[in-house]
């Protein structure tokens, strides 16, 4: 990258003014040829509104885009595509049910004789993409088919394969694994090589330091940092981000969420609060054991495909299975009721918080309160009072943004919706919670909010199911670790052997890697 | 891999192939149990009478798909057929131009409104359903003139034919390759498939999604307005008391046929097999006799809660999957 050269894309003076909220406030940001550029911030920063007022979607309500030197106002994401800005957004956003090929090749599906699609050509093309970027997979398949990860790869192909001179990504690797997030950086070192910009955001800083080169903090709508990311330290980005003192940020210990003992559960002869026996299911789940007793967090570890999630879906009820069942507390819950499992006090925040989670049209308030409705009313009738107390404690505990508790929820920023929805399953009370990613998409100092918070909650009692492919955060928020592969538990860490690298090997162990 | 796809794969085919197997085994049963279903004249007769349907179906395929639905085209048939026999006095030309024009120009209307404006299909197109009917009330003096066919040409449109099919059996059957190729081979049907199945992704993902829109509407009106046309030549009249209730077949037998009324999935094979379907359903229940059309009707629509149940309980194989 060079300085010296003139900005592609850039940003003066933006603002953008939401209902209740100022959404960015005079942001100016310059983006070079051959630079990949950090844009970080807390959840509601305004990270996802600058990249929607850069490719169309929303148009400033003051300031200008200048693109190539001159300005630029582009009307719809289809202009800005076209005019060479490609980009992923934040909620993966392709078409569910269309095949795999279709959602990659749309809008530039190969032609064969009277202009009609050549779909055998398309297949190949498709195959050809997905297999550069480590996707081995039937391009017939209905994309909704295929894991978040694998959809989240395919969305990456997609805006690269476009041929671009800038690429935005934003959180891109919110369901990558540990793999995927190396040939995503082969791809980003690949752009840059070519001259492109890529605007990157994310909230896992060991990313940024690995393949950015400059970064832009944004805080409450305001640029409060530009400048060479190499030098920057970590606490001082943190501290800019949070807009706290240096020495706030490193005593609060915000960064890091150390555990110095690990619990062992209440097993005073009592039975797990939940306890999970064979399940099976053809090619996704063989035999699984889980025991979860209350007070402890366990961990659950394994690669993308390894059958996490199915198995903490299984549990409440939400995949079938073949065999197997399920107690909680000691009783068993009657299979493949997902209300069963709630009214025995099992919760699971899901991975894909987008088709299985958020109700977008309704308010904070309502999609909180939606899962403990029948614990904050008496006769049937709801206690407003109540609602509102446990509404108030939530947002306030996880520093939700919003412009209030009655605004809808898809106008939230995306880390907030996953505040929202964490707090639905808190509000509940549960006894056993399983919880699939819950920190994806929130920022550093929320997570620390939201992994004090479960801990809280095990020493009340509480049992924790927690899969994350963060290892970091299984290490410091488990008690125990089950390993995970191919369907089956492999493995289980305790005490002291609850370290990264003993996850690994254990991931690792016996040969043959997992395809995902 | 996450799922099974040997399951996943059957209750695909089924969602799609399931009315044209039924299709399939009630013919089957049919001429087993019917010396006099079997014959080519009952096929012919069940091929012409479905055909208006089905070109208005072909249309309605594509509205449900992109997520819509278009409830105007019961009047639009009707109000198609008058304008084609009135303007038959003035030739073959007028006969087609005038209602297609006229069709078309009310779906075009529609579909501006829902695509510009935001506002619903079902309300936009119910108005158009009451408006279009209360235009065709007042070009017929309240529907006391039929407007006889005057030109023989446009006549042997609806009634000519060869091998013993009609015309109007083979523009469907065109209709219908032609429709295949535009949902599954061109830009345009991959984008009425991406509108329907997630909007919002779409737009971000560049799809022109209020011009797919506005498209879609356009074609439907233009269909329902050509089925028109075909049966005022095939009845050599602008008969005005047709097409009360034919918005509700259609969508029945776009629905049968395992396009999903939530929009994002379908095809035009269904379809018309979905039409077939209910056509033989009618025909079976004629060779019984002493059956009244009514009895037709419990039938599709007990047919038509099974195919609901059936997608219902197949999406869910494919999501727990
Ligand atoms: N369509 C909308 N209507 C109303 N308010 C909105 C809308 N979109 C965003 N906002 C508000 O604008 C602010 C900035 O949101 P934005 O999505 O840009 O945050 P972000 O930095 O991307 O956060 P995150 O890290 O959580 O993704 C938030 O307060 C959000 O509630
Ligand atoms: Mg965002």
């Amino acid at each position: 990258m060079s300085q010296s050269a003139a900005p592609v894309l850039e940003a003066r003076q933006i603002s953008k003014r939401f209902p209740g909220v100022v959404a960015l406030d005079g942001v100016s940001l310059a983006l070079f040829p051959g630079e990949v550029h950090a844009l970080v911030g807390e959840n509601g920063a305004g990270k996802s509104t600058l990249i929607k007022v850069f490719t169309g979607v929303h148009r400033p309500d003051a300031g200008e885009l200048i693109y190539n030197g001159s300005p630029a106002a582009f009307g719809t994401p289809l202009d800005a595509q076209r005019a060479g800005i490609s980009t992923i957004y934040q909620e993966v956003n392709l078409v569910p049910m269309m095949s795999v090929a279709r959602n990659l090749m749309l809008g530039r599906e190969p032609r064969g004789r009277l202009g009609v699609i050549d779909t055998a050509r398309m297949y190949g093309e498709a195959e050809r993409i997905l297999a550069g970027y480590g996707v081995v997979t039937d391009v017939r398949r209905p994309l909704r088919t295929l894991g978040m990860g694998v959809q989240q790869m395919v969305a990456l192909a997609r805006a690269v394969a476009i041929d671009a001179r800038v690429v935005i990504m934003d959180e891109p690797t919110s369901s990558l694994e540990p793999r995927e997030v190396e040939t995503l950086f082969s791809v980003i070192r690949k752009l840059k090589d070519d001259g492109i910009a890529v605007v990157y955001v994310s909230h896992r800083l060991d990313e940024l330091y690995a393949v950015c080169d400059r970064v832009t903090v944004l805080r409450d709508g305001k640029v409060a940092h530009t400048g060479p990311l190499a030098g920057l330290e970590r606490l001082k980005l943190i501290s800019l981000m949070l807009g706290r003192d240096l020495d706030e940020v490193k005593s609060g210990g915000l960064t890091r969420f150390s555990r110095d003992r690990r619990r062992a559960g209440k097993r005073d002869g009592a039975p797990p609060a939940v306890r999970a026996e064979g399940l099976t299911r053809r090619q996704v789940l063989h035999g699984v054991d889980v025991a979860v007793w209350s007070g402890e967090v366990v961990g659950l570890g394994g690669l993308l495909g390894a059958g996490r999630s199915e198995t903490a879906k299984a549990i409440v009820g939400a995949l079938r299975l073949d065999s197997g069942r399920v107690l909680v507390a000691g009783l068993p819950l009657r299979t493949g009721s997902t209300t069963a499992a709630v009214r025995a006090g099992a919760g699971l925040l899901p991975e894909d918080r987008k088709a299985e989670g958020i109700i977008p049209e309704l308010s904070v308030r309502e999609n909180i309160a939606l899962a403990a409705l029948p614990s904050l009313s008496r006769a049937g009738v709801v206690s407003d009072a109540k609602i509102d107390k446990v509404v108030e404690v939530f947002m306030r505990r996880l520093k939700i943004k919003a412009a209030s508790p009655h605004q809808p929820v898809q106008e939230l920023s995306g880390g907030n919706q996953q505040k929202v929805l964490l707090a639905r399953w808190l509000a509940i009370r549960p006894k056993i919670l399983l919880l699939d990613e819950p920190t994806r998409g929130i920022d550093v100092g929320a997570k620390a909010e939201v992994q004090a918070l479960v801990d809280e909650l095990a020493e009340e009692g509480l049992g924790v199911l927690l899969i994350s492919s963060d290892l970091e955060e299984l290490v410091e928020g488990a008690d125990r670790i089950l390993v995970m592969r191919e369907g089956a538990v492999v493995g289980e860490l305790s005490g002291d052997d609850v370290t990264e690298d003993k996850i690994m090997a254990s991931i690792a162990e016996r040969g043959a890697e997992s395809d995902g | 891999m996450i799922g099974s796809p040997g399951r996943e794969q059957v209750s695909r085919v089924l969602q799609q192939h399931g009315a044209l197997m039924v299709l399939a085994a009630l013919v089957i049963v049919g001429s087993l149990a019917f010396d006099s279903f079997a014959t080519e004249g009952n096929a012919a007769s069940i091929l012409v009478s479905s055909s208006f349907t089905a070109i208005i179906a072909i249309g309605m395929t594509f509205v449900i798909i992109s997520g819509g639905i278009d409830l105007s085209v019961g009047s639009l048939f009707v109000f198609g057929g008058v304008l084609a026999a009135y303007g038959s006095q003035y030739g073959l030309f007028v006969a087609l131009a005038l209602p297609l024009a006229a069709c078309g120009l009310v779906g075009l209307l529609q579909g501006l409104l829902i695509a510009r404006t935001g506002m619903a299909p079902f309300i936009v197109t119910l108005a158009g359903l009451l408006g279009v009917r209360g235009l065709m009330l007042a070009i017929s003096d309240e529907g006391a003139t039929t407007y006889l066919v005057k030109d023989s040409a446009f006549a042997q449109l609806g009634q000519g034919g060869v091998l013993g099919l009609t015309w109007p059996v083979y523009i469907t059957a065109i209709l219908a390759v032609a429709a295949m190729i535009l949902l599954q081979r061109t830009a345009f049907g991959q984008n009425v498939y991406a509108v329907g199945g997630n909007e919002q992704g779409a737009a971000l993902m560049g799809v022109p999604v209020a011009r797919t829109k506005v498209y879609v509407y356009l074609m439907s009106g233009l269909l329902a307005g050509l089925a028109g046309v075909l049966n005022a030549a095939r009845l050599s009249s602008g008969v005005t008391i047709l097409g009360i209730g034919l918005e509700l077949d259609v969508i029945a037998a776009v629905v049968i046929g395992g396009t999903l009324l939530t929009g994002g999935a379908g095809g035009i094979t269904g379809t018309i097999a979905g039409v077939l379907l209910l056509g033989v359903i009618q025909s079976l229940i004629n060779q019984v006799g002493n059956l009244t059309s009514a009895f037709q009707q419990v039938v599709s629509g007990l047919f038509l809660a099974l195919v609901v149940v059936a997608q219902r309980l197949l999406g869910r194989a494919q999501r727990l999957g």
